[in-house]
């Protein structure tokens, strides 16, 4: 008797669980070819709102660690994705990508992981500061994490895309939503099981599928939301964007990103999600080579 | 004891012959509840009603008279920057802070509610208790809660439970009575009802769930367990008996679960903050952000709100 293939569920990813949206609908994209990728969760405004509570409660845990275990754990990511490859290759392929462009599209996905693992530990180092002043203080400026970042990923693919967001947003500390491409979602929701397998805690990563023009009012209108990161150039939704954002003074940050090519990762992907914090130190002696500094 | 008897006409029944729950049944119509839809309007009620309802609660070792009295503006003012908001119904805190709390509330509808008897755990001979009680209604107290004592409770001395309560009742004076059951420690519904019948017939004005020191605290289960136990005090005495869970009910989806049940189980009249408390720290502020979120459309930010 021939053996019946057992498909897998596409849910979404809230908190480290894999809930069904709690809308219970779906809906069903399809490939290039017509054929049917499978039945996706149709997430609603309430699914938005649960995923960035998780992202809050995440939110301290993940901003205090120590910048070298953001970057082992980010490493992790890049290490379980490897195991993982083929599985996303045939996704890739299911979804229109032709072989070899799906080889190379993982590979540059693992390759970018690792990129800004390299990063956690560094960036502060770089762009952190420490400034002459003309009073007795010790003056130094410091990067910390925004908060939560809302991701809108890129439409036009399913991982890197969302990978090249993803990972420099939390490689600085901060927790994010992320709203999956509607057309190619089905690599999202299986990195979202590689990132459960990873050590990363949690709600640092919260993936939702659906319409983006429900889901994207609730996100960016989200008082909990301190900034997004938005792939695209659609002018229609950066202008909802910078109008919804000025309620609590977002962070709003577009991206017109071809990600597929290698140069599409720096260090700005990461500083823009990152607030300068000053201090001011009282010491005895004002500079100089006579400091105790 | 005996003038409650005579006052009100009815016989204190053997309390070993209280009912027993069935925790089955409990635990499905407890989950019916919650299945209720409620439109934006009613919601819109029912958010303001909880709000009007809850005991705003600060009871740690580490209460200062500056918390007390931030809490107690608290109470007063929820959230200034939005017309129309109620107060919440009282402060509760220790007895040595009634005095600083009611000089704060004393020219509002806020209430000060205390907890004494040894609070948390009870475990103090009777003449202590009654002192605790006295000293904090003479401080201004409106509401005093006591806790049973749960150890003589369940080694079966229902007597001296029942006498114990009368007597707090009796150094309360005009302040009104919350009997807390700290159903946490009570293990099974059996003795959560019979608690409740033994804390009624001597002279309780409320039954309240928990202290919010042990877990678990105010589950539906425990709730409804109580809310029956009043709606079958009032068929027998035609006494109302007020009800307070406390401790867990931390969002406002818990709390419009809690209110339908109320309405359900005992109707209308209990749905005052005369006759139904939330006892809660950070219930108030879950509350707000969601009628927040009704009057805006936007979900809203613990940031914006004040702690306490």
């Amino acid at each position: 008797m021939e053996r019946l293939e057992i498909l897998k569920t596409y849910k979404i990813y809230i908190g480290g669980k894999f809930p069904r949206t709690e809308s219970g609908r779906y809906y069903s994209p399809k490939n290039p070819k017509g054929e049917l990728l499978g039945n996706i969760c149709l997430s609603s405004r309430k699914d938005v709102r649960n995923a960035v509570v998780a992202a809050r409660k995440a939110y301290g845990d993940w901003s205090e660690r120590a910048d070298f275990n953001r970057s082992q754990i980010l490493y992790r990511i890049a290490e379980m994705l490897e195991g993982r490859k083929a599985q996303f290759i045939d996704e890739l392929i299911v979804q229109g990508v032709s072989q070899k462009a799906a080889k190379q599209e993982v590979e540059l996905t693992i390759d970018r992981l690792v990129y800004y693992a390299g990063w956690c530990d560094k960036y502060k180092q770089i762009q952190s500061s420490v400034n002459p002043v003309s009073s007795s203080h010790f003056n130094f400026s410091v990067q910390e994490p925004t908060g939560i970042v809302g991701i809108i990923a890129d439409a036009n693919s399913s991982l890197i895309g969302l990978v090249s967001s993803i990972a420099p947003v939390i490689a600085g500390g901060n927790t994010c939503v992320v709203l999956a491409s509607e057309k190619l979602p089905l690599c999202a929701i299986t990195f979202a099981e590689v990132i459960n397998s990873s050590d990363v805690p949690g709600g640092v990563v919260n993936i939702l599928t659906g319409k983006r023009t429900e889901l994207i009012s609730p996100l960016t209108t989200h008082m909990d939301v301190n900034a997004i990161f938005y792939s695209g150039k659609e002018t229609e939704i950066i202008k909802e964007l910078e109008e919804s954002g000025a309620l609590n003074l977002k962070r709003i940050h577009s991206y017109d990103e071809d990600w597929n090519k290698e140069s599409s990762q720096n260090l700005y992907f990461i500083t823009d999600f990152q607030e300068l914090k000053t201090t001011w130190h009282p010491i005895e002696n004002v500079g100089g080579a006579s400091s105790s500094y | 004891m005996q003038d409650k008897k005579k006052m009100s006409n009815y016989l204190i029944p053997d309390f070993t012959l209280s009912p027993r729950i069935d925790k089955v049944g409990v635990e499905e119509r407890v989950a019916r509840f919650q299945t209720r839809s409620i439109k934006s309007e009613s919601k819109m009620q029912a958010l303001k009603m909880a709000l009007n309802m809850i005991d705003l609660t600060t009871l740690e070792g580490k209460d200062t008279p500056n918390k007390v009295r931030q809490m107690c503006y608290k109470a007063m003012h929820l959230h200034d920057v939005y017309d129309g908001l109620p107060t919440v119904a009282a402060v509760c805190v220790y007895p040595s802070m009634v005095g600083v709390a009611k000089k704060e509330v004393i020219n509002s509808t806020v209430k000060v509610a205390s907890v004494s008897t040894a609070f948390p755990s009870g475990q103090a001979p009777l003449e202590v208790k009654l002192i605790d009680t006295k000293f904090a209604v003479e401080e201004g107290a409106d509401e005093i809660d006591m806790v049973i004592s749960r150890g003589k409770f369940l080694s079966g001395e229902y007597n001296f439970v029942f006498d114990e309560i009368a007597a707090v009742k009796e150094a309360c004076g005009k302040a009104r009575l919350k009997v807390i059951l700290e159903t946490g420690e009570l293990v099974t519904l059996d003795n959560v009802r019979k608690a409740s019948d033994i804390a009624m017939y001597a002279g309780a004005d409320f039954i309240k769930t928990s202290t919010g020191k042990i877990q678990p605290a105010a589950t539906m289960q425990v709730t409804y367990t109580m809310l029956e136990a009043i709606r079958d005090f009032n068929d027998a005495t035609g006494i109302q008996i007020g009800m307070k869970p406390a401790g867990g009910i931390s969002n406002s989806k818990l709390a419009l679960h809690n209110l339908v049940m109320v309405k359900e189980v005992l109707g209308n009249d209990w749905l005052t903050n005369e006759w139904f408390r939330f006892g809660a720290s950070s219930l108030a502020n879950d509350v707000l952000m969601q009628i927040l979120k009704a009057e805006t459309g936007v979900y809203q930010s613990s940031n914006y709100f004040s702690i306490d």
